[in-house]
């Protein structure tokens, strides 16, 4: 045979559009890590006593743990006393208009097609962006005001709300979960926080903006969503960060709440700067994201379309404790060049009744490796509980590698549970047969790589389904020839 | 008459054997030619070169197509000029649907002559009128492409994306094989009402009963790597009767 992909050797290639750096003034803490930083951290966050001590503890356990090797990836044990883990845009406390914050900062975020100024958005979006370590600018406070859904920082919640962060906070993923878990509740800066009351539909989409600019920084921000009795919200995470040689981290935890008859739904499309083609530099992301599905009828749902990232570590799960409570997972994991994922979801039925969909699409291109794992525990009570998974790896030439780790744990015996998995190749056949019909080989793979990742796409609102089709279409140019 | 198509003296190579030794062949428009030989001489070969299949390396010899260099353009560019093949075996694309393929191969095209995408009402309109020709049912258009077709189907979507295309050329890489008569009928009345004066189709076929729907104007006989023999449509005929091997016999003593 003629050398296979002489075409698709160059699977790899296209760059990585959002890696420019922004000039802002910063406030960054030295490198390391100890307890003074966490002091030093709470204090920038004017936090209460028991926040403080919820971290401290939460630190003392971490110095217990150990890393965790266990997934399908491989990374050198990363020194936690090299990274900075304070980083802030210099801006005067709490930016209350846009006039507030820094001409620079509003400049990146507009590089990267998130205007803040209201009347520019996007209908129907509010938007808070993080920057490195700090919230920016929540837009559309005061519409959501009306409706009585909160969506602020949640160093601002903390103060504001502190009732409802000390209930909630830890309650899905607790300090001790795991290694980076543990890390992100010592040393998290910010994130977003959501509650949205009882009945309430909330009237817009709710988005996040994540950028890591800062170097030899670490990112751990922490959200929080909390629907009440009947309420509904969706959510979307749009994640970048600069091209840099080193290899950053990023660790956050996401906890959802959904109370009786609650929805959640949350999106994420994650571009984390993916390292270059040979490898060097990119994020770790290593991620923890868990909802619990509280009350009777509830529902979350995650749908994430991962495209960047060096390593992606992350399983975004449900807790479904409320009979009659649907959890679902939908999921593009896209690697190319050195790009390594392992990613899936825990779908743990406690609950009667209660109903569980996966649908996970991995690609892989370059040579990278991409590894779906998901959980399904049906636990001895939970009667009649039913799980579908459908887990599909599409390859795109021949030096990548797609694996799947489905694991089940049937306790109770009128539970039905399904697992579909197909394995399919985007090869030179596929390839000339659609040059000949006058299809470039990009136009090509795009349009394959759309076709195979639809299901999951059709997940995401609007906006953001036709931004990931354009992703993954960016993501995989020049990845042929 | 410039013709459309002009083989000269082709030879290719695939992993250093070489497969196709001095092929020559001119196609004009409004002629079809019959390309026929046993199992293993070429013919997917020679249709898999002018497509511009890479790992065929063209070791001498030239192809001009319209008046320009065939061996110098992409397959898409082949593909836009208006060469159209279709597969002996075409492949299952899982995910896209016939529709969705289709739209993005007609505008890849219109876009090559300078044309704005086709409305899509305009296009849904044609391709149900295509498929006709061909007996397609329209709700082929939905599923994706090629996947769970029988191999009739396959080859019927084939003609089909050919009346889509309207190429001024097309070679047809045994469209015959695994179909039953009634199909060979429907493909090669399909055929028979795409033919005009200004284009003209290569057939691929190592059986006779294809011709005798599609009348040829020219039979080639493709042995080793070389047309071995030519005539009208009556030597299509003697093959059928007398098989592959006397032919053989006469070319080895030619050499
Ligand atoms: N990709 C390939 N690699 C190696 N040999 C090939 C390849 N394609 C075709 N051949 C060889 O070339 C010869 C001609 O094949 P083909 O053109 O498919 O013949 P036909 O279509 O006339 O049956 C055969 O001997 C076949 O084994
Ligand atoms: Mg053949």
């Amino acid at each position: 045979m003629a050398s296979e992909p002489t075409i698709l050797n160059e699977v790899v290639a296209s760059d990585y559009k959002y890696g420019f750096e922004s000039n802002i003034e910063q406030e960054l803490l030295p490198k390391g890590l100890h307890e003074d930083v966490i002091r030093f951290i709470s204090q920038k966050k004017n936090e209460p006593e028991w926040m403080l001590e919820w971290r401290l503890a939460a630190y003392t356990q971490w110095l217990k743990m150990r890393e965790p090797h266990w997934a399908n990836v491989k990374f050198p044990l990363i020194d936690y006393q090299d990274i900075i883990y304070w980083a802030a845009p210099k801006q005067r406390e709490g930016p209350a208009s846009l006039d507030d914050v820094d001409p620079e900062l509003l400049a990146t975020f507009a590089k990267l097609g998130i205007p803040l100024e209201e009347q520019k958005l996007l209908s129907g979006v509010a938007v808070d962006a993080v920057l490195d370590s700090v919230s920016v600018k929540t837009t559309f406070q005061h519409a959501l005001k009306e409706k009585g859904v909160i969506f602020c920082p949640i160093s601002e919640a903390i103060q504001k709300y502190p009732d409802l962060v000390r209930k909630y906070i830890g309650s899905v993923v607790p300090t001790n979960d795991n290694f980076f878990a543990a890390l992100n509740s010592a040393v998290f800066s910010d994130g977003s926080f959501v509650y949205v009351p009882k009945g309430v539909r909330c009237p817009m989409e709710l988005s996040t903006y994540f950028r890591i600019n800062a170097r030899n920084s670490g990112q751990f921000e922490r959200t929080l969503i909390i629907a009440d009795e009947g309420a509904y919200v969706s959510y979307l995470e749009g994640c970048t960060a600069p091209q840099r040689d080193e290899n950053q981290l990023h660790a956050a935890v996401v906890e959802l709440v959904a109370h009786e008859r609650a929805e959640i739904k949350y999106s994420t499309v994650q571009n984390w700067y993916p390292g270059d083609k040979e490898g060097r530099g990119g994020i770790f992301n290593f991620v923890t994201k868990r909802g619990i599905c509280e009350g009777a009828k509830s529902k979350i749902s995650w749908t994430q379309v991962e495209t960047g990232s060096a390593i992606t570590w992350k399983y975004p799960s449900v807790i479904l404790k409320g009979d009659n409570s649907i959890g679902e997972f939908y999921s593009v994991a896209m690697t190319n060049h050195h790009q390594q994922a392992d990613t899936g979801t825990k779908m743990t039925h406690i609950g009667n009744n209660t109903r569980s969909r996966i649908v996970s699409k991995g690609i892989s291109a370059g040579v990278s490796q991409n590894s779906y794992r998901g959980l399904v525990r049906i636990n001895p009570r939970a009667e009649n509980c039913r799980n579908h998974s459908q887990c599909d790896s599409l390859l795109i030439g021949n030096k990548c590698g797609a694996h799947t780790f489905p694991y089940l744990e049937v306790a109770n015996s009128t539970a039905t549970v399904e697992h579909e998995a197909t394995t399919s190749k985007i090869g030179e056949d596929i390839l000339f047969y659609c040059n000949q019909r006058g299809i470039d080989t990009e136009a090509a793979v795009a349009l394959i790589v759309n076709g195979y990742a639809r299901e999951v796409l059709n997940q995401l609102p609007m906006e953001f389904a036709v931004e990931a089709q354009k992703l993954l279409a960016i993501s995989l140019e020049g990845s042929v020839g | 008459m410039t013709p459309l198509l002009h083989i000269n003296n082709l030879h290719c190579k695939v992993d250093d054997n070489e497969i196709l030794k001095g092929v020559t062949l001119r196609v004009n428009a409004g002629e079809i030619h019959a390309i026929m030989g046993p199992n293993g001489s070429g013919k997917s070969t020679l249709a898999s070169v002018l497509a511009g299949r890479n790992d065929y390396v063209v070791t001498q010899g030239s192809v001009t197509f319209l008046e320009k260099n065939l061996l110098e353009m992409s397959p898409e560019e082949r593909s836009q000029e208006g060469l159209f093949l279709a597969f002996q075996y075409p492949v299952e694309i899982p995910g896209v649907s016939t529709a969705n393929f289709l739209r993005t191969s007609v505008n890849a095209h219109r876009r090559y002559q300078g044309l704005e995408p086709i409305d899509p009402q305009t296009f849904l309109n044609l391709m149900r009128e295509r498929m006709k020709l061909v007996e397609m049912d329209p709700s082929f258009l939905q599923r994706s492409l090629n996947e769970g077709f029988s191999g009739g189907e396959k080859k019927r979507n084939e003609i089909f994306q050919m009346a889509m295309l309207e190429p001024k050329l097309a070679v047809m890489d045994e469209t015959d094989s695994g179909l039953d008569i009634d199909a060979l009928r429907i493909v090669a009345d399909g055929v028979n009402r795409l033919r005009t004066a200004d284009n003209a189709f290569v057939i691929i076929t190592h059986y006779q009963r294809l011709l005798n729907y599609i009348v040829p104007d020219f039979v080639h006989v493709l042995i080793g790597g070389r047309i071995v023999r030519s005539g009208g449509k009556d030597l299509a005929y003697e093959l059928e009767e007398r098989g592959y091997d006397w032919i053989r016999q006469e070319a080895v003593e030619q050499d």
